[in-house]
């Protein structure tokens, strides 16, 4: 058993300590937010937080995770009560398929956490870790400008909500 | 959930079980039979003159359902596939129904419940399905106002229809669920109707409209087949062989059984995977499994060195598409270009996924296919049961821009689904089993040579080589699944598709007014990789080639190429978003800036769609070679625009998505495997490379038909691309993509 922080919460998780972070979120825990997009580390539709920082869930042994915080799209709100990052998101309709957008969330949230007021040139270069197929990248990134407006309106700086 | 149960509820059923008011069963199986599917080119009834797909489907209640309640259901058998297209469909069923779009509860794809649209495909579904859903919510509204006439004794001038309820001036009103009673919309539509005046009464189409997917999908909500978890689910993987026909020798999967979490391994010939009851078992199981399996290897892809010269040299079917049987009597001060475009992915962020179960004899897939009921008839044959016995529900999945692995991991949910009944059975492939299975879009050349006299073209002539664009389903054997099995399915013959739609030769006809054009389409049928439909068949290929070209004939003709343009251009739509486009970017005052160049581009998408021009500005790095991209213009004419911001949205998705194909993309291989298997070895678009702006005016023609305009970008972007890397560089490239290399080249000759 391994205790893992997922969105504030404590779960006690039943698999093997080698096992993904990604699979233990969707599979064990049922979280749809992350998903499964190459695991290798090389698209960032995996992506979450853990401490703050944004982190390939898909190449993430549950192992070296306990004692650390970790969240998913899921923790930043909800369809009634939407968090600044995902208002943003629906505000500029930054979506196609959507698939890629929970890992550019969350990789825009670790940014968001760490610099409140990021230029367009360091929103460009933090994002460019993640793909997007549809060509959805012009949305995003005013997503993401837009998510920083609004966490500073709130004056709740990175909180998510 | 509720509408995924995973029991076999036919539509029969559905209604009955619904408690609607509408309760027989209203797609004849004849018409069913003669759909007309899309990008298959069989060609549509004759007999009833009905609008888009109520040609298919007749009947006003296989549209929209309305309960005693007055809740409203509309059907479409079109699938969302990321294009937002259920957002459009409900604005178009409200806009006649005159309700909230948000009222309405739409029903997607799915052979259990909707009308067969064939595949959602070829930028058709606003022609196809809004303009059945448009005319058959126009044709309900006047049955409710014909009977509420009826029943309030007031002539129809004298009500109107508003939010659900009909109202009389006296102020009497009924709701449209009090009118509805047995068979009332189990009729045929008529192929005329009292349309709302688009000029004066619009309130929902042609307003931008928020996506009614996009809360849910911010939010984690279960939305994509991925993301279904039926209850005593269990994962599988599949070991995909490491080539194209590869044997299975032998495995040795003794001590596989006892690995944990393993319930069974299935072999069936060259077919191999794992079903495990946690899904990270399946995937540790699977790599052991592969580590055992022996395969026998052909080399069987194209010899090193020049794919191209390979490509055209094989046997091919020759068509005359436009002009007479003899060459174009093209001589002395001709001017000639031949353009080539490598094989491209999908290369769908998420790779393909799909859940079956066999239950009472049924199998039912959830699938992210382009087309459910044919992948519901492929799915029969490969198991060798009748089509009733299997239904295909869409779910949506990664966007997949044409025909990715959906259809293939659906026979595969399928098949384990037949090897472990009773549990639902969720098959995903991996990132490399996406790259290396999925069928991409053909390699293609062409040729094109030109006469020019006094500023105009008086000679054309345009040859294409290329495979085929269309291997979907229908066809078991066009499933990767069902070729490896021990009763193997061969693929199908492949063929070219039927003009006007074309397959690689679409947009291969200019649309331009020229003497003696004379178009040949050079069609190869032995196909050295897997390929199907990818998003624009041959206009991605085509418009480049024919853009490219009219630039080069501009350059010749010392003419500016937008002015080059209209002077071989009748069409006042083409005329109007060429204009548009070119006042947007500012082509006439255009100064331009060292290492930078300017390009443009046009097309009207099949010849018959959506018109869109393009102009790009781009910088080009000579150190490097680097193409950056620093803004595009577009200009879109789809008809009438339902909903222009998703229309936006769809352009630049298709610009940049054109840019990431011309710049970075081809699928390598050796002459034995495929060896573009990751994100590594078939780079895409990245932020760092993405314009600074990108602007997309929209040209609405209400009442005009809708064109789709999901595809429309495609070939005009490259060409935009390709004739602003020509003006910055002062050299031409032909070849895609625009890699810095390439660049490099061209700048050291």
């Amino acid at each position: 058993m391994i205790n893992l922080d997922v969105n504030g919460k404590t779960y006690q998780v039943d698999a093997d300590p080698s096992t993904p972070l990604l699979y233990v979120l969707r599979d064990h825990l049922q979280l749809n937010g992350a998903k499964f997009g190459c695991g290798l580390g090389q698209c960032g539709a995996c992506t979450v937080s853990v401490d703050g920082r944004a982190v390939f869930s898909c190449i993430t042994p549950i192992a070296a995770l306990p004692g650390r915080k970790i969240r998913t799209i899921e923790g930043l709100g909800t369809v009634e009560n939407p968090g600044p990052v995902q208002r943003a998101f629906i505000e500029e309709q930054a979506a196609q398929c959507g698939y890629c957008i929970p890992g550019m969330m969350m990789r825009a949230q670790a940014l968001l956490d760490a610099n409140p007021s990021p230029s367009k040139a360091e929103i460009r270069r933090h994002m460019n870790t993640n793909l997007c197929r549809c060509g959805t990248h012009m949305r995003i990134l005013r997503a993401v400008e837009r998510a920083a407006g609004l966490m500073r309106e709130s004056g709740k700086g990175g909180n998510g909500r | 959930m509720n509408d995924s149960l995973p029991s076999m509820l036919t539509r029969r059923d559905f209604l009955a079980r619904g408690g609607a008011l509408v309760v027989s069963f209203s797609l004849a199986p004849a018409v069913l039979n003669a759909a007309e599917p899309q990008n298959i080119g069989v060609q549509p009834k004759p007999a009833p003159a009905l609008p888009g797909s109520l040609k298919s489907a007749p009947m006003l209640d296989s549209w929209i359902r309305i309960d005693a309640d007055g809740k409203i259901t509309v059907f479409t058998g079109k699938a969302e596939l990321g294009q937002g297209i259920r957002t459009a469909l409900l604005q178009v069923a409200a806009e006649e129904l005159v309700v909230d779009p948000r009222t309405i509860t739409l029903v997607t794809a799915d052979t259990g419940r909707t009308p067969n649209e064939g595949y959602t495909a070829g930028s058709q579904s606003m022609q196809d399905s809004a303009t059945a859903i448009l005319h058959a919510s126009a044709q309900v509204r006047a049955i409710l106002v014909g009977l509420a006439s009826q029943r309030l004794n007031v002539p129809p001038a004298d009500l109107t229809a508003h939010l659900g309820v009909i109202r009389a001036k006296d102020g009497r009103s009924m709701h449209y669920g009090q009118l509805v009673t047995g068979e009332t919309l189990h009729v045929n539509a008529s192929p005329e109707s009292a349309l709302r005046d688009p000029k004066t009464t619009r309130g929902v189409i042609g307003k931008s409209m928020h996506r009614v997917d996009i809360p849910a999908k911010v939010t984690g909500g279960a939305i994509y087949v991925q993301d279904l978890r039926l209850p005593t689910m269990v994962h599988a993987r599949v070991v995909r062989p490491p080539s194209y026909g590869a044997r299975l020798v032998s495995v040795a999967n003794s001590k596989l059984g006892s690995m944990p979490g393993v319930l069974k391994i299935v072999r069936d010939g060259n077919y191999l995977a794992v079903i495990a009851e946690r899904e990270y078992q399946a995937v540790v199981a699977m790599r052991a499994l592969a580590g055992s399996a022996k395969w026998e290897e052909r080399a069987a892809l194209p010899p090193p060195g020049d794919p191209y010269g390979y490509f055209q040299r094989l046997p091919s079917d020759d068509a005359v598409n436009l002009g007479g049987p003899a060459e174009t009597a093209i001589g002395s001060g001709t001017i000639s270009a031949t353009y080539r475009r490598p094989y491209l992915m999908h290369a769908s962020i998420g790779p393909s996924c799909a859940v079956g179960l066999l239950q009472d004899g049924v199998v039912t897939v959830w699938s992210h296919t382009q087309g459910v009921y044919p992948l519901r008839d492929a799915i029969a044959e490969m198991l060798r049961t009748p089509a009733d016995r299997v239904r295909v529900i869409h779910m949506e999945g990664s966007g997949c821009y044409g025909q990715n692995g959906a259809d293939d991991a659906g026979a595969d949910a399928a098949l384990l689904a037949s090897a472990l009944p009773g549990r639902p059975v969720r098959v995903q492939w991996m990132r490399e089993d996406e790259h290396t299975w999925e069928p991409y879009g053909s390699m293609m050349i062409s040729t094109a040579r030109a006469k020019l006299d006094a500023g105009k073209i008086v000679e054309w002539q345009y040859d294409l080589w290329s495979n085929t664009h269309n291997l979907r389903p229908g066809p078991a054997g066009n499933l990767v699944t069902a070729q490896y099995l021990e009763q193997p399915f061969g693929p199908a013959a492949p063929k070219e598709l039927p003009l006007p739609n074309g397959g690689g030769n679409r947009n291969a006809i200019p649309i331009y007014t020229l003497p003696n054009p004379r178009v040949v389409d050079h069609f190869i049928p032995q196909m050295p990789l897997r390929v199907s439909a990818l998003r624009g068949l041959g206009a991605y290929h085509n418009v480049f080639s024919i853009e490219s070209f009219m630039d080069e004939l501009a350059f010749a003709a010392k003419i500016d190429p937008v002015e080059f343009r209209l002077r071989h251009l009748d069409d006042t739509r083409a005329r109007d978003v060429i204009a548009a486009c070119a006042e947007r970017f500012g082509w006439n005052r255009f100064q331009k800036q060292r290492g930078r160049g300017r390009g443009f581009g046009f097309a009207r998408y099949k010849n018959h769609a959506s018109y869109l021009a393009i102009a790009i500005e781009i910088e080009v790095d000579r150190e490097s070679g680097l193409i950056r991209p620093i803004r595009a213009v577009a200009a879109i004419d789809s008809g009438e625009a339902v909903n222009p911001d998703g229309i936006r949205n769809q352009t630049e998705g298709g610009i940049l998505q054109s840019l990431s194909w011309s710049l970075y993309e081809s699928v390598s291989f050796d002459t034995t495997r495929i060896t573009s298997r990751d994100w590594s070895t078939y780079p895409i678009l990245r932020f760092s490379n993405v314009p600074e702006a990108i602007d997309v005016h929209i040209i609405s023609r209400p009442g005009s038909p809708f064109l789709g305009a999901g595809e429309a970008a495609q070939g005009p972007t490259a060409a935009a691309l390709s004739n602003a890397v020509a003006d910055a560089l002062g050299v031409r490239l032909r070849e895609l993509p625009f890699t810095r290399a390439r660049v490099r080249a061209a700048i050291a000759v």
